[in-house]
Formats: C-alpha cells, sequence, structure tokens
C-alpha cells in the first residue's frame, strides 16, 4: 500500500468564511463539465437537440408549409425560425427534469456537504445546457437549408440568431428549473412542464400567423415572449435585422428572470 | 489555534422532527487524533447527529463546534475541514472512477497536478487502480463504498465522519474498510463513526457513546463500559451432572460468590473478580477429582453492555425484546446474558 505524501489540511489554519465569487465560477464550470460528460455517456438524453430538430423541421415544413404558406418553400423563413424557439423550449424542459433526477442522486449529499457555493450544483447544468441548446439551434437551421431555406440575413443574421437563441433558452429554462426545484419527482416535474412548455410554444406566432386565432388566444400570444423571441429570430435570420422585437423579446426575458432565477435559486438552497 | 481544541464538541444537541426528538441533549467531545464510535440500533438518532455535525441539519437547540468552528455560524469553516462518507454511495454514477475523484478535488480548488497524483494514490491505496477508468456503474457495493471514502479524503481533511462504513458490506471487505480506518487514524486523522454493529466499535473505536432514542446513554473506552456492567466469567461443562454441586461449593468457596448453575447442560458459570483465578479454580476441581469436559473464559462482550445500559439490543428498536430476561438458560446462546443480571 502507498501512503499518501500530500499532509493533511491544517485545522488551524485561516480558512475563508464563504465562497469567493471567483470560487463560485470556477466551481460552476466544473459542475458545467460534470454534466457534459454525462451528456456524453447517455446521449439518448440528447435526442431531444439532435434527431428531434431533424424529424420535427422535415415534418412541419412538410405538413403545414402548404396550408399556411401555399408552398413548402414559402413557409421555410418563418417555420425555421419558429422551430429554433419549439427545439429550444423543449430543451429546456428537459434542464428542470434533469435537475430534479440529479438532486435524486448520491452524488448530490456530496455537493452539499463540499465547501462550495450553495448555486453551483444548479448553475453548472445551467451553463452545460446551452451547449445543447446551441446544438439544436444549428441543427434546425442546418436541416432548413438541406430542405431549401435560404436565409437573407446571411452568415452573420443566422449566428446572430443562433446566438440569441441560446440566451433565450437559457432565460426560458428558469421556468423549469424552478419547477425542477420544487417537484417532488422527475415524472411530476415533467408533467407540469409540458403543461406550461405547449401553451408558452404553440400559442404563439411560432408555426402559424396569430391574425386566425380567436381574440383571447390572439390577446395572449401576442404578449407571449415566445412570440418576441421568434419574431426577434425571424428578422434576424430573414433580414439580418435587429428589430424592436428583440428589445421585447429582451424585455420578456429579463422579465422571467426576474421572476424565477430568484425563486429557483431560493428553493434550491432550502434542498442543498 | 490551540492544539487541545477538540475535533467536535456538541453541548446540548437537539433535533426534533415533528414530535419525534431524534437527537435529545447529546453532548460529546472527540479529541484530535482519536477514532470515536457512536453506537446505537437503527433509528437511535446517530445518523441525525452526524448530519447535524456536517452541517446538513440545522440545530434545533445547543451548539455544536468542529476544530473550535461554530457548525451554525460557520458552515463554510467546517465543510472545508471535514470528509463524510455516509451509508450509501455519493460518487457520479456517469463519470469513472479517477474523474470522480477529479471533480471533487477540482470543485475544491485542488490544482489539477495534485489532484491527479493524490487521486491516482487513493485508487491503489484503495484497490481500485484496475478499474479506475471504468465507469461506476459496473462497481460492485465494496468497490463504491471505498471509492466513496476515497472521494472525503481527497483533500486531506483532518476530520473524516463515516456513517455506518461496513453496513452491508460482505465480512471480507468489511475487515479491508476496518483497515483502512486504521491508516487513516496513522495518518493523523481524526474519525467520528456511527455503527450498530458492536464489534466493529469494540475494534475501532477508542472511545464509544451509546446512543438510544436520541440520547446518550453511557460513554466511555470499550474496557470502561465492559467493566461498567459485568466481569469476566468462567464457565465450566462438567463430565457428571452428579459432581456439579460439590464443584458449585468448590468454586463458592475460591471466588467467594456462587455460581449460576444449569445442571440440564452439566454447566456452571462462575463469576471471576481477576482473570486468574479461573486457574485456582481448575487446579482445585483436579485435586477433588472431578472432571471437566469443557473450560471457557470470558469478558462481557459490548452486547450485553448494550443490553444492560438499553433494555434491548441493538437490532431491535423498542425496549420489548429483553432478551435474556427469561431463567429458561438452558441453551448456549442465552446462558452469557445471565452475567448482565
Amino acid at each position: 500500500m502507498t501512503a499518501l505524501t500530500t499532509a493533511l489540511r491544517d485545522p488551524s489554519a485561516t480558512l475563508p468564511r464563504r465562497v469567493s465569487p471567483r470560487a463560485t465560477v470556477s466551481q460552476t464550470l466544473t459542475l458545467a463539465w460534470r454534466a457534459t460528460m454525462k451528456m456524453r455517456r447517455n446521449f439518448e438524453q440528447m435526442f431531444d437537440v439532435t434527431i428531434q430538430p431533424l424529424l420535427f423541421t422535415a415534418m412541419f415544413a412538410g405538413i403545414f408549409g402548404g396550408a399556411i404558406s401555399g408552398s413548402v418553400s414559402d413557409y421555410l423563413p418563418i417555420i425555421i425560425p419558429g422551430l429554433v424557439g419549439q427545439t429550444v423550449m423543449t430543451a429546456c424542459v428537459a434542464t428542470g427534469v434533469q435537475l430534479r433526477e440529479d438532486m435524486d442522486k448520491g452524488v448530490f449529499d456530496r455537493f452539499k456537504v463540499l465547501p462550495i457555493a450553495r448555486i453551483a450544483p444548479l448553475a453548472g447544468p445551467m451553463v452545460a445546457d446551452m451547449l445543447r441548446y446551441l446544438i439544436a439551434g444549428t441543427l434546425t437551421f442546418l436541416t432548413g437549408m438541406v430542405i431549401g431555406y435560404r436565409p437573407g440575413g446571411g452568415v452573420f443574421g443566422v449566428v446572430a440568431a443562433i446566438l440569441f437563441g441560446v440566451f433565450a433558452g437559457w432565460s426560458l429554462a428558469w421556468i423549469f428549473t424552478w419547477f425542477g426545484t420544487i417537484g417532488r419527482t422527475a415524472q411530476g416535474v415533467q408533467a407540469t412542464s409540458l403543461m406550461i412548455m405547449f401553451p408558452l410554444t404553440f400559442i404563439s406566432n411560432a408555426f402559424v400567423p396569430t391574425e386566425t386565432m380567436p381574440s383571447w388566444l390572439r390577446a395572449f400570444a401576442e404578449v407571449n415572449p415566445v412570440s418576441h423571441v421568434i419574431s426577434a429570430l425571424r428578422d434576424l435570420a430573414n433580414d439580418g435585422q435587429v428589430t424592436a422585437d428583440l428589445g421585447w423579446a429582451v424585455l420578456g426575458l429579463a422579465v422571467i428572470i426576474a421572476i424565477f432565477a430568484p425563486l429557483s435559486v431560493r428553493s434550491f438552497n432550502r434542498k442543498m | 489555534m490551540d492544539e487541545t481544541i477538540p475535533a467536535v464538541r456538541a453541548e446540548g444537541l437537539v433535533k426534533t422532527f415533528g414530535e419525534l426528538r431524534a437527537v435529545d441533549r447529546v453532548d460529546l467531545e472527540v479529541r484530535r487524533g482519536q477514532v470515536f464510535g457512536v453506537l446505537g440500533p437503527n433509528g437511535a438518532g446517530k445518523t441525525t447527529m452526524l448530519k447535524i455535525l456536517a452541517t446538513l441539519l440545522t440545530i434545533d437547540e445547543g451548539r455544536a463546534e468542529v476544530f473550535g468552528h461554530d457548525v451554525r455560524r460557520e458552515p463554510h469553516v467546517v465543510r472545508q475541514l471535514l470528509g463524510v462518507t455516509g451509508q450509501y454511495a455519493s460518487v457520479d454514477e456517469n463519470l469513472t472512477a479517477t474523474e470522480n475523484l477529479m471533480l471533487f478535488a477540482r470543485l475544491q480548488a485542488v490544482d489539477r497536478q495534485t489532484a491527479r497524483r493524490t487521486a491516482a494514490t487513493l485508487l491503489e491505496q484503495f484497490d481500485l487502480s484496475q478499474a479506475a477508468n471504468k465507469p461506476i456503474s459496473a462497481f460492485s457495493g465494496g468497490m463504491r463504498r471505498r471509492l466513496d471514502l476515497a472521494a472525503s479524503l481527497i483533500t486531506r481533511p483532518p476530520l473524516i465522519f463515516l456513517d455506518e462504513p461496513t453496513t452491508g458490506l460482505d465480512p471480507r471487505t468489511r475487515g479491508q474498510m476496518w483497515e483502512t480506518i486504521r491508516e487513516l487514524v496513522a495518518n493523523g486523522c481524526t474519525v467520528l463513526l456511527t455503527t450498530q454493529y458492536l464489534d466493529e466499535a469494540d475494534q475501532l473505536a477508542d472511545r464509544i457513546a451509546v446512543i438510544d432514542h436520541g440520547r446518550k446513554v453511557a460513554e466511555g473506552t470499550s474496557d470502561e463500559l465492559k467493566s461498567s456492567i459485568g466481569r469476566s466469567t468462567l464457565t465450566l461443562n462438567l463430565v457428571e451432572r452428579s459432581e456439579i454441586p460439590s464443584a458449585a461449593e468448590v468454586a463458592h468457596r475460591l471466588v467467594g460468590e456462587p455460581p449460576t448453575l444449569t445442571p440440564e447442560a452439566r454447566r456452571l458459570t462462575v463469576p471471576l473478580q481477576r482473570s486468574d483465578q479461573a486457574v485456582d479454580v481448575l487446579v482445585t476441581l483436579r485435586d477433588h477429582g472431578i472432571a471437566i469436559e469443557s473450560v471457557n473464559v470470558q469478558k462481557p462482550s459490548l452486547d450485553e453492555v448494550f443490553l444492560a445500559l438499553t433494555g434491548h439490543d441493538t437490532h431491535e428498536d423498542d425496549a420489548g425484546g429483553r432478551a435474556g430476561d427469561g431463567a429458561d438458560s438452558t441453551t448456549d446462546s442465552t446462558s452469557h446474558l445471565e452475567i448482565v443480571r
């Protein structure tokens, strides 16, 4: 048997009484690394941002294209940014569900006794999931281009749209993260999240113009932050333009963060 | 800081869950370099106590310090001095053994090189080198437990909490775990462990606190606890049942107390003041021509201590199971319980 060469930590040394902001960032990134390792090892957990965008893009374009815009190719500029919003929303739901699953695992007990920032085990996966939103957004655009979508915004517009999609995903994820921190089981979190995710996604301008909706639905669709996000995505990708919708979208997302981030952090801390 | 400050000090610790007082005014002092065993049956409040000291549960009443740092006010400092290994392995299923150790080291700002070196050493020490790059899902229960302990040691904390470290392990793995714990102490670690196994406390702990229904009912070294409730006994099985009365008379004369008789088993149990009295008894019996079939000298076991202190054995939750109460002690297994009475 080999003896350990490093000395025991000295209990008489002066130790920091709280975690510094720098340490918090480093711990968050370490836990983000852990989350990406998990993604790599459980590839089926990535289906929602890999296979699903491919499938949904081809499917929705084909199903709705003729009915809504007269032809698939005319529909693509509407549906592709809409689908970016939709796949990112789906990926957000998984963020909350996986957080819940994670908190039930033994390794979380260890996180609790480690001298780390209480927020790091929550922030780590949220940072890592930005990678998932990035994959989802990129694949949706790529699939669109394969079936004939030619974004007028050019490379810059598309890249800007993808990055904005990632930001939107991260902001919206706070809603589902909150569900993750208050739900008792992963299944429960999944069910609640889908109940919120579907109206937010479908009562919006993601798939169809809002003009034909009954007035009460339309009223919701027009204030729905997801609608503004999708309009902003369209303006960026199709025209390469930053419009007022981007401003409204950022404002809406900021409100979501302002409400759900403190709620999540509080209920998460109670469990840490 | 003063070297005499104990590793753990708790005063009047109370934790209630609704009606239940899970921990009820417990005082505790664990000196540096000690292995302190908290012994008690399931549900006695051992784990709750450990969780309080590890900053995982809030303190309802009383106070607790780790190396002089208040657990309530300086949880972050306490966490830096502590390694905790629970009843269930708390490692990441998705990572390999090495990655797990690297993760916990990196989270605590151990630089990459030191982390890698310490991880390799720990894996070797815990006989896990072969499995270093295998995912945990392929690990056996014992391997997980060892990795879990390794994970607690990666930052070399001076104090380790072990919550029932060998519950559910097979005898061989259990022995390995004991060996590891002894090594930790040899390296200067202080260990606070809970267990429901009396032999584990007996084998490992310098000092033992017996906990029952959230209360500390006794504390001392293993020997102190044993001598507090009884002495050694000499158990004799005779060849001839008819010689029991004369043998009893001889023994009574020599030790000054009457032995307990179990004629059905041709047995007498002689209480000893000192162990060497056993020799006197045996020699005298031979001089009297009393034939002896078998001989056994026993110290009281911690089992008996526990029974005497709490009125029930370690694996029963309520006081209903007074195992040795009956006077019908004809079988071997119950005979030694008579000593307690």
